[in-house]
Formats: structure tokens, sequence, C-alpha cells
């Protein structure tokens, strides 16, 4: 017997505006999987976890959470939901402290009587952002902002982290840390679906993989295997 | 030394009248913050704070500062039906429908004012509405300070509430990031609506001293919006700070200017200032962005 799947996205169109930004998506994660989905800029991978958060509404085929039908959640009903998106540039509220970023994380109803809890994991997790509590998150650095909004989507007590491009722009040794930290946050048993366009770095954390190309998933299977994949090599690794 | 001990009730009438302004600003203040829409008629929501006190105290008996206790909830109820059923309407087609929305809801409230209370000039004058305190070579009236008093009230609350609570929070997140505050949770056309009902019961209390210190008519809120246009932009737009002090410094130069050019110039001055100040920091004096 296959395991049910948490997420499942089953044949989706989506659009922007008049533009198709979505071709036929489907796509399912398990309970306390690392999924990556890899592609090009503009290939649609942020349009797809916009869609499962509920910003755009596939026109479509459905998306089920749970075995619950939530393409027409709104998106701030999402998160309510388990559903956590760590969206791409970080967009932590500059204007608030550390810890005034973190406790919003919790400001869904579900979440705020394990608020006490959460932010003593946050903090064990990345004792940096405990260190800068009060400072406003302006003033951060990169890699500290991307930690501060990994902490901020874990306040929302997620079943499952949608991450966009979280190694954008950071050092090397920050992403190590950054993708330590998300082997942490997968062994407390919440499930990671994660976008990258570092493809090698992608196949080597994620268990599985979904390649996208113009909208559509063009190929997709066990991470280790699409390493040694002829297609992938000459595509993304030049080989 | 003369010259100090003459320029001394005028300062402290200006900082005084300063917090009047603070209070009609604030709400308009927190609204373009927030929700990025200029308020046309908030100084129309003001007026209607001050026809509510006149209500109360000639109809009722009601001092109008008690009768602020029912006057609130219902500014804010109607401030937050306007911004729920028209103005997040408006702002799906674009920013510039929620202005004409705006001037709309101004226009019908003006004549509803007209038609209720006739065009005649009205005040709130309670028995210590002509009262006056005196130190030393000041003499200011009781209302001005209770004007000031109010302006304090306000800030501290709007100050704490947008600090501590979880719904104070979510206005701050959704005024610096929309999308971010959808992902937290949080439903931005209600934390806007809410904006707005908390704008609306700022008016309320604005309405009521403006009515202790001055007289009105349905058409004051205009001249009201302007000056509190004026301390938001001089103060540095979305700044509650900012706001507090740019109010304080146009009333000083409101009052300084009355004393030695006359009441006639002392707008002419006020208005000249906030232009001179924003071609020297167009940012405002508390402005970040």
């Amino acid at each position: 017997m296959p395991e049910q799947a948490l997420l499942k996205v089953s044949n989706i169109d989506a659009f922007h505006g008049s533009f198709q930004a979505l071709w036929d998506v489907s796509l399912s994660v398990k309970p306390g999987e690392i999924v990556a989905i890899i592609g090009a800029n503009g290939s649609g991978k942020s349009t797809l976890l916009d869609t499962i958060s509920g910003f755009v509404h596939p026109a479509k085929g459905s998306i089920e959470f749970e075995g619950n039908d939530i393409s027409k959640v709104e998106p701030f009903n999402i998160v309510k939901l388990g559903i956590s998106q760590t969206p791409e540039g970080r967009r932590i509220f500059p204007d608030l402290t550390v810890l005034e970023n973190l406790i919003i994380g919790a400001y869904n109803r579900k979440a705020r009587p394990e608020r006490a809890q959460n932010l003593q994991r946050v903090y064990q997790l990345f004792p940096i952002l405990e260190d800068r509590k009060a400072q406003l998150a302006k003033t951060l650095s990169g890699g500290e902002q991307q930690m501060l909004a990994l902490g901020r989507g874990l306040m929302s007590n997620p079943k499952i982290m949608l991450l966009d491009e979280m190694s954008l722009g950071l050092a090397p040794m920050m992403v190590n840390e950054l993708y330590k930290a998300l082997r942490e946050i997968r062994a407390r048993g919440i499930t990671i679906l994660f976008v990258e366009q570092n493809v090698r770095r992608s196949l080597t954390e994620a268990d599985r993989a979904y390649i996208m190309e113009a909208g559509r998933v063009v190929l997709s299977g066990n991470a280790a295997e699409l390493r040694e994949e002829e297609k992938v090599k000459k595509a993304y690794f030049g080989a | 030394m003369i010259l100090l001990s003459d320029l001394a009730t005028p300062i402290v009438m200006g900082i005084l009248l300063g917090g009047l302004y603070a209070v009609i600003a604030l709400g308009l203040s927190l609204v373009f913050g927030v929700v990025k829409e200029i308020n046309i008629a908030h100084g129309d929501l003001v007026i209607l704070g001050s026809y509510f006190g006149y209500v109360a105290m000639t109809r009722f008996g009601i001092d109008p500062i008690l009768s602020l206790v029912i006057g609130i909830p219902i500014l804010f109820g109607i401030g937050f039906v306007i911004q729920k059923y028209l103005l997040n309407r408006a702002f799906r087609i674009s920013t510039d429908a929620t202005l004409i929305i705006a001037f709309g809801i101004s226009i019908i409230l003006e004549s509803t004012y007209q038609f209720i209370w006739t065009p005649m000039s009205r005040g709130l004058t309670t028995p210590y509405a002509l009262d006056s305190l005196s130190a030393g070579p000041i003499h200011v009236p009781l209302v001005y300070l209770l004007d000031f008093i109010a302006a304090l009230v306000v800030m501290l609350f709007l100050r704490e509430f947008l600090k501590r609570t979880y719904l104070g929070r979510a206005i701050m997140a959704a005024a610096q990031d929309r999308k971010a505050a959808h992902l937290m949770g949080i439903n931005t056309d209600q934390v806007y609506a809410f904006t707005l009902g908390i704008s609306a019961a700022f008016a309320a209390i604005a309405g009521v001293f403006l009515g202790l210190t001055f007289p009105f008519t349905p058409v004051s809120g205009m001249a009201f919006l302007i000056i509190a246009l004026g301390v938001i932009v001089l103060g540095g737009l979305g700044s509650i700070v900012g706001t507090f002090v740019g109010a304080i410094v146009f009333g000083v130069v409101q009052t300084v200017s009355g004393h030695f050019f006359g009441v006639a110039a002392q707008m002419l001055a006020a208005y000249t200032m906030v232009l001179v100040v924003l071609a020297v920091i167009p940012r405002g004096i508390f402005g970040s962005r």
C-alpha cells in the first residue's frame, strides 16, 4: 500500500491574467518527504507554490491537502490548515523587530496557543534570532533574514513548508547552514516542498524532485536517479 | 524679554492647538500608512463627530466628551462599513477609484449635514468651553489644554495597540507587505476595514474636541482635512510621532504668525512653511522612506 499523499496537485492549469503559467501540472508530496521543484526562471515554479498557497486559483484540476480540496481556499485561510510558505525574497516585515516578526508568524488561531513552545523551538534552531530579537528585521544580514523567514514560517505550526528560492543570493556557508536547518525541520516531522534554481544542490538535499520547463512538469522522480538521468545531466550540468 | 513673554502665550496656544490637529491627522495618517489611501472624507467624519457631540449635548444634555462612549463605537462602525463595502471593492479596480469614492462619500456627508443641521454655524458651548487657565504671563483656554491631552491619549493608545495586540500587529504587517501578511493568515481586507474603523473612531474624538474649540459648519471638514494633510506631509507620511510633531509645528507657526501679522495671515504662513519644509526635506521631519 502506498502511503497517502499529504499534498496532491492534480492536472492544474493556472493563469496570470491571460498568460497561462501552468499547464496540466501534477505533483504529490508524502508526509515527511523533502521534495524539490527545479527549473529555470519563469518555468512556473513560484506560480505553482502560489497556487498551492491560494494566491492563484487553478482554472482546471484540483489541489488536495490531507484529502480535502483546497483549490478555492483564500490565501489567508491556507496557513490555518498547516501550509506555510516562505516566499521568494524572504519578505520579512522590515520595520517590525525580529520577535514581532516571529509573533506575527503565530497569527492564525490554531498556532496561537503553541506560540511560546514554537518560539523556543525556533530559538533552538536559530540561536542568532534570540540574540537579535529586539532588533528591527531590516537590520539583519541576508542569511539572518532568511533564518527569520523560516522561523516565522515555523511559528505557524505547519505540517508542510513551501520554500521559494531559499538560498538565492546567499554565501555558500550560509546556504549550508540553512540546509542543515532544513534537515532538522524535517526531523521534527515537518514535510518540505522547496523551489530551487540550483539543480545540483536540490538533487542532493531532496528525496524526490520535479523538473519544470515553461509551465509544465517535464520530468520527475527519485532525486538520486534524476542525478544520473542523461537529460538532466545535459540540460543542467552541461555534461 | 518683553518679546519673549509676549510670545509665550501664542507658542503655548500653538502647541496645544497642535494637539487638536494631531487627533484629526492621526486617523488620516493611519489609513494612509496602512491602506495607502487618502481618505478625502476624513474631515467630514470628524465633523460627523462634532455633530454627534452637538446632538448629545443639545438634545440629551450629555457632556460631549462623555458622549464619546457612544460616539466612538458608532463612528467605528461607519468607518468599518465604508472600507469593507465601498473602498475595498474600489481598491480592486484601482487606487484612483478609492479616491473618487471617498470624494463621493465626502459630498454625501456634507449634503446630509446641510439637510439635517442647516448651514448654520454650530459650537459645543459647554459650561467649561469659555474657561481659561493662567500661569504667569501665559493665558490659554481650557479646551486647548483638553485638545492636547486628547492627542496624547490617542497617540499612546495607538502606539500600544499597534505594538501589543494581534490585530495591531496584523495592521503593521499588512501595512508593510500585503502578500506576506496573507501568508501569515491575515485577511488584509478585514484588517483594512478595522483600520478605517479605528481612524473613524479617532475622528469621533477629534470632532468633539474640534467642536469645543471652534465653531463648525457642514463644510468645515474640508478645511480641517487640508490642515491634516499639511500636518502629515510635514511630519513624514505614515509615522505616528511624525504626525504629532508635524501637528505641533503647524499649530505653533499658525499662532505665532497670527500674533505678528494678524489672524488673516496665519494660514498663509502655515502652508508656506509646509512648502518650505518639503523643499528642504522632501520626506518630512520624521519620514523614513
